[in-house]
This record gives structure tokens, sequence and C-alpha cells, in this order.
């Protein structure tokens, strides 16, 4: 025998199930309770930079449209800086929920566009989102990033370049024009978005 | 920012599939997630105040009473947040939601026989305080059944969504009382591998923390994930 170490474990996580609109964002389970929800607004009335429109839709391995998933959207400012980090605009908070269309499936949110930020080994990341899903039938939140397609920064991302196979890389990368982004979501099949252990 | 985190338990927590737990088989990713040592983007996350939330917001009981109390066993749920550590996790924000005493969530998509209750939302949340701890006053939520096989049924729950310091400690996880004997039936219970795991997911009775003849309590603690310590900057150079 040795001693304990005594560390505790993690609570395990559990699926948010169908409902989860009921905790995080009433107003889309079909009632009026809060004063305010959280998370309806990502950048803030003051957030400078590009303002962006990222559209999309998470599919099952069938190919059908995730209607019930909750997505939370963590991001940098254009300057790179994280809400508790550093100096941020006023009323900046890089936090967001984003909850799809119940009958298409597809959602839609607006945002600032990230700048580039420290990454690890003290190499720069490109400019991305960060993102969390959870949904029914989904055991433990799903992370992964949304790149941007017209940044020239994510040939040498230090994340992107760790996904062995190429051709996965496109996953997390969003496909814009103008101001409008598009960036779909794959839990499963052919085009599997590439999902991270943080 | 907070320091690296502890590697997240893969063996603990749920695998993504889970085929007893059908709605898993779709949409459980099949490759490998990628793994990431911790940078700004996961360590850092979004932080919660008092001007966030209102004081009533922890109270089941009356942040959507209409026309008196929801029909149900009142309880007082509490707890801590704490780390892997076992140090507190002060102010974070915590939020639940549950169905009602009949087992019927207040959710458009929700089309269980059981009646809506008029006085009951079925949400709450609160920030803990500088110890940790945190408190929700509520009805116990009733069992319900769902399309899994076709006779499934979840034990009574309360859903938590909690966030740490860091958006790599985000965890949404669900709670159950102490002695239903539906727990041991249910395949997103069973989802989990070790029984010491869904053992720490079953809130005990708490009769320290009644409010006599009013409510009974619930005690329920929760683990969020540990910072690594940096005894050493010894982090070897070139490599
Ligand atoms: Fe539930």
């Amino acid at each position: 025998m040795t001693q304990s170490l005594n560390y505790l474990k993690e609570t395990a996580s559990q699926t948010a199930g169908p409902y989860v609109h009921i905790g995080l964002a009433p107003g889309d389970a079909g009632f009026d309770i809060y004063a305010q929800e959280l998370g309806r607004d990502i950048a803030g009335p003051n957030a400078k930079g590009q303002r962006i429109t990222v559209t999309g839709m998470v599919t099952d391995g069938t190919g059908a449209p995730v209607k019930d998933v909750l997505i939370e959207i963590w991001q940098a400012n254009a300057a790179g800086i994280y809400a508790g980090a550093g100096d941020v605009e006023e009323g900046f908070r890089g936090w967001g929920r984003v909850i799809p269309d119940f009958d298409t499936g597809k959602f839609t949110f607006e945002t600032v566009k990230p700048g580039p930020v420290a990454g690890t080994e003290g190499r720069m990341a490109a400019p991305h989102l960060n993102l969390w899903l959870v949904a029914r039938g989904i055991n433990v939140g799903l992370n992964t990033r949304m790149y941007f397609d017209d940044e020239t920064a994510n040939a040498s991302d230090p994340v992107l370049n760790l996904i062995e196979q190429a051709h996965r890389r496109d996953t997390l990368i969003a496909k814009g024009e103008a101001n409008t982004y598009e960036f779909n979501i794959s839990l499963q099949g052919e085009n599997e978005t590439v999902f991270l252990d943080v | 920012m907070t320091s690296p985190l502890y590697q997240r338990d893969r063996e603990w927590h749920p695998p993504a599939l889970a085929p007893d737990y059908k709605t898993s088989l779709g949409r459980s990713p099949k490759n490998a997630l990628l793994s990431l040592e911790g940078s700004p983007s996961e360590l850092t996350g979004p932080t919660f105040g008092h001007n966030d939330i209102d004081a009533i917001d922890n109270d089941l009981l009356r942040n959507y009473a209409k026309s008196g109390d929801p029909i149900g066993e009142r309880i007082i749920l509490h707890g801590r947040v704490l780390d892997e550590n076992g140090r507190p996790v002060p102010n974070t924000l915590v939020e639940i939601w549950q169905a009602n005493a009949g087992g019927r969530y207040r959710h458009k998509k929700d089309s269980y026989l059981a009646a809506i209750d008029p006085n009951f939302g079925g949400c709450g949340r609160t920030l803990t305080d500088e110890n940790g701890y945190y408190t929700f006053r509520t009805v116990k939520p009733g069992a319900y059944p769902w399309r899994n096989w076709i006779n499934s049924w979840r034990p009574a729950h309360i859903h938590f969504s909690v966030f740490g310091t860091a958006f790599a400690q985000r965890l949404i996880t669900q709670m159950y009382f102490e002695g239903d004997p539906l727990i041991a039936k249910c395949p997103i219970v069973k989802s989990i591998p070790d029984q010491r795991a869904v053992d720490q997911l079953v809130a005990a009775l708490d009769l320290n923390a009644t409010i006599p003849l009013d409510s009974i309590a619930y005690k329920f603690d929760i683990i969020l994930r540990g910072q690594r310590s940096t005894f050493f900057e010894n982090r070897p150079e070139g490599n």
C-alpha cells in the first residue's frame, strides 16, 4: 500500500438531453423567465473589427440535421485578446450560445472576426472560434474550432498542423463570402469534423 | 488565465458511443479526438457576475410562480463546486433544468401526457459563493418515459451546467436522487463505465440541511478538472 494521492475525480459528464434549452436558453424552449438570457450577444455593441455572420448546420451520421444541438462559442476580440485576459471593449464577452432553427436545423450567429491569438509552444494560432457542442446523444460535450478560409496564417496554425490527415483540416475551415461564413459540422460519417480533446 | 489542466480521464466519462443509449449511435464521432496541450483558447473562459442574473433565479418555487406554489415535494439542493485538487471554485455560474413533479418539461418539444404545472418553469441559475457553495430551492422532479426502448423511464434527475474558469472545464451532467431504483436501469446512466463515477452523480439525502416542516434537502458536490501546479519552471528548451 501507498499513501493516497487524495485527488478528487472530475464529475462524469452526462448528455444535455433534448431539453437543454430550458436551462440555458428558455426563450427557445418557449417561455420567458429570466430578465436576461446569457450568451445572446457574443461581441457586444462596442467591439471593433469586422462584423461577420456565420451560418451552418450540424448533421449526424445519416446526414440528418441535429436540431436540438446547442453550441457555445468562445473567442478573442479583433485584437486577439480573450475577455478576462486583458483589456477588451466594454460589453465584449466573446462568449455566446447558438441554437439552430428547430424546423430546419440551420443556425446563424453574428460576431466579430477574432484576431490571431497565442497558441501552443509560443507559436501564434490563426484566428479561430472555439466551439463546444452538446445535444441529446452526445455523452460528453464536443470541442472543436472554426477557422476562416481567407487567413494565410492557417498554413502555420499549430492545431491545424497537428491533424495528420491533411484533408480533414478542411472540416475546421469556414468558407467566406463578403462578411458571411458558412461552417457545417458533421458528427459522424465521411466528412466527420475533427473534434478536440482540450 | 488558468494554468494547464489535468488531462480529462476519458475512461471515467462515458464513451461517445454507448449503443444501449440509441441516439449516441448516430451522433458519436468515429475518429479519435485530437489531443491538445492547453493554450489560451482553452485555458481562458467566460466569467459572470451578479448583474448577469437575479437573486430569485435560484428559487424554482418562486421564479415562475403565477398563482401559487408549484406542485411537488419541496427540496433544498445544495453543494459545492470544487476542482480535482479539492479547491473551491468561487463565483462560477451553475445552471439547472428539470421536469416538474409529474415528469413533464416546460418545452415546446415535450409532449408527455403528464400535466404542465402553471407555477413551475423548471430552470434556475446561481453563482457559487467565495467558498464554492451554491443553493437552489425547487421541487423533486418526477421520472418520465422516453423513447429508447418502448418501456424506458428516466430516473428522477436534475440537469446541471457548470463553467469553472477555463473553457476546457465546461461540464454538463445530471444529478440523481439517493435510493431511486431507476438509476441502475437507465442506459444513459449506464453509459458511464465506472460505478464509482455513477455514485458521484447521486445526491445524498441531507437531513441536516432540511428546513423542518418545510423542505427536505439533498447535497450534491460537483468536481471540475484541476489545474496543474507549476512547482518548477523546468520545461526543456529546444523541443
Ligand atoms: Fe432530462
